[in-house]
């Protein structure tokens, strides 16, 4: 500890690791690039890269109608929807596991994913009562129980204090609600309507529109600038809460705050394609295992890892069955557990 | 400018831990919270520092005690976070910090380190310090931040004996140049003769006994308080130290 280091040397290593944790992000960004770039080449019909280049430069009115309509209207929405959905469980399973504390956390810990599905069962079995398109009643109405999850969590909050403890329990009560209520929805239902609400539940790029694609990159543009104010807030908080309390941070507060940005960012996430499990998981593991815990670097790195994981899953799903895509949200789960189980053996050998 | 403690009291369900405290410390001290376990020394800091409810009142400079505004140490303040040491640090400053770190800011929290002897540590994580390696860490982080009101809990007790003196040189020097008052929850009654200008010996949840060392740590005053039977050496240079000779059943 007391070998001689000159503050050059210091100031140099700092910045240098800043540097590297850049070009960190800057690499994940362009492999990002890359893989939407091969989903937009890959679906069932085919269409080989000259081809997709080609039609991209065209624009959406491009001479060939074909290949027009198949870039435009039905892979570039799923593939910008999987880049969007993938960023905001990202950067939302970071702040999660941030505020509660607890890497296992995620964006669905709280009990939203169960309420939005709850929301778009809801929708599909009594949407028609409603003089709208179903395409507009099912997201809304998982939009607004995901905001009803976080309302009765937050009032748990509120009335205890924003305890990770408190708001863990407060979530897993709302879970175990909002998902019996479901079930029992479930269990009333036809079997077309409960096939439908299956179906809703699996979590399908399929299920992408321009109209989702805008009303998402909305949300995920509207939530930045909160996200970005309380950056270095979160990043004090791992040094616990009496830490960060010390340093004036006013903790409660933050948790508060956050938490409500990571319900809105959950809910916009799922309410159009259904619940995609584990990208909110684990792009925050790898996000800090990549560029440490200083959140300028982790935030943005756990979005821009959650859109890789995504539409890296999409891509992996419509090379296995070309014929009959996936659903992703499937294949995330399924690659998520032994990615989960990696995290929890590390953790054990860290001794936790 | 003082500190001042009204018949503070804490309460945990029927047990009263803190029992009409009352004192006033004045700036450009470093205090000394002594007493046997369970009196009450972390339940005083942790009153002060807002972080439980208390009667009574506690004053700085004649207003109520803000934590973001003083310097607060807790006694378990392990960080397990992949925070580099020079990360950690510069948390300190951490509302002043944008996009870029600025170099004022970066460089202040470099001295820090260089300060407490830490510079060899500051590409490490906090993961894997030790827990007198974070000490000091923590430490760095907390006076970063100019805090004119410090308190400690058992802020050295992880500390080899040559960083317990570097620590308590470094308070010194703090306190001579920016007359802050200084509050350390501490057990190590020797370091306290050494390194303290005042003693708050606590026992039971109130003050028995309140001045310099010498005239509150008596061989009858140990008994009293810890139960054991002690010598008090005093060096040719003047220094005290206890020598325990055994305890009380």
């Amino acid at each position: 500890m007391t070998g001689v280091m000159s503050a050059e040397t210091m100031r140099g290593a700092y910045r240098r690791a800043s540097a590297r944790r850049v070009a960190m992000i800057v690499a994940a960004v362009l492999v990002l690039a890359l893989l939407m770039m091969l989903d937009l080449t890959t679906g069932p019909s085919g269409m080989p890269l000259p081809v997709v280049l080609k039609g991209l430069a065209d624009g959406p009115h491009g001479a060939s109608r074909g290949v027009a309509t198949i870039l435009w209207d039905l892979r570039m929405p799923q593939t910008l929807m999987g880049a969007l959905v993938g960023a905001c469980l990202g950067l939302a399973g970071l702040q999660m596991q941030t505020i509660l504390g607890n890497p296992l956390a995620s964006p669905f810990t709280l009990g939203f994913s169960a309420a939005a599905g709850f929301g778009a069962a809801l929708a599909i079995m009594f949407g028609g009562l409603v003089p709208l398109p179903s395409y507009l009643v099912i997201p809304a109405s998982a939009f607004a129980m995901t905001l009803v999850a976080c309302g009765l969590v937050y009032l748990v909050a509120r009335l205890r204090s924003a305890s990770p403890e408190i708001l863990v329990l407060g979530g897993i009560a709302v879970l175990f609600f909002f998902q019996s209520v479901q079930s029992l929805l479930q269990f009333l239902a036809s079997p077309e309507v409960l096939q439908q609400i299956v179906f809703w539940l699996f979590g399908s790029l399929l299920k992408a529109t321009w109209t989702s694609v805008t009303v998402c990159a909305v949300i995920l543009a509207g939530s930045l600038p909160f996200v970005l104010r309380d950056i270095w807030a979160l990043t004090t908080l791992r040094l616990g809460d009496a830490g960060a309390l010390s340093l004036g941070v006013p903790v409660e507060a933050v948790r508060r705050r956050t938490f409500l940005l990571v319900a809105v960012l959950t809910a916009g996430a799922v309410s159009f394609v259904g619940t995609i499990g584990f990208i909110g998981l684990i792009a925050p593991h790898a996000a800090r295992t990549l560029v440490g815990e200083d959140h300028r670097f982790a935030l943005p790195l756990a979005a821009v890892t959650g859109a890789v994981i995504l539409i890296g899953a999409s891509v992996f799903g419509k090379l296995i069955s070309p014929g009959a895509v996936i659903p992703v949200g499937i294949i995330t789960a399924v690659a998520g557990v032994p990615i989960l189980f990696a995290i929890i053996t590390r953790r054990g050998r860290k001794g936790g | 400018m003082t500190l001042d403690l009204t018949s503070v009291g804490v309460r945990r369900g029927r047990t009263t831990i803190l029992d009409t405290v009352g004192c006033t410390l004045q700036p450009g001290q470093i205090v000394g919270l002594i007493g046997p376990n369970g009196t009450g020394k972390s339940t005083l800091i942790n009153a002060i520092a807002t972080l439980l409810p208390f009667s009574g009142t506690i004053r700085w400079h004649g207003r109520p005690v803000e934590l973001g505004k003083i310097g607060y140490m807790p006694q378990h303040a392990l960080v397990q976070a992949d925070l580099t040491v020079t990360e950690t640090v510069l948390l300190g400053r951490h509302e002043r910090l944008g996009w870029q770190v600025k170099a004022t800011d970066l460089d202040a929290a470099i001295h820090a380190l260089e300060e407490f002897g830490i510079a060899g540590l500051h590409d490490r994580s906090m993961n894997i310090l030790s827990g007198g390696q974070q000490q000091l860490v923590l430490l760095a982080q907390r006076l970063l931040r100019q805090p004119d009101l410090l308190l400690l809990d058992e802020a050295t007790s992880a500390l080899d004996i040559r960083h317990q003196m570097q620590v308590f040189d470094r308070l010194r020097a703090y306190v001579q140049r920016t007359g802050a008052l200084v509050v350390i929850a501490i057990h190590d009654l020797n370091l306290a003769a050494r390194h303290t200008d005042r003693i708050l010996l606590l026992h039971q949840g109130r003050v028995a006994g309140d001045g310099p060392f010498e005239t509150v740590i008596s061989p009858d005053a140990l008994r009293r308080v810890y139960g054991i039977e002690a010598e008090i050496l005093v060096s040719p240079s003047g220094h005290r130290a206890i020598l325990p000779l055994g305890a009380h059943g």
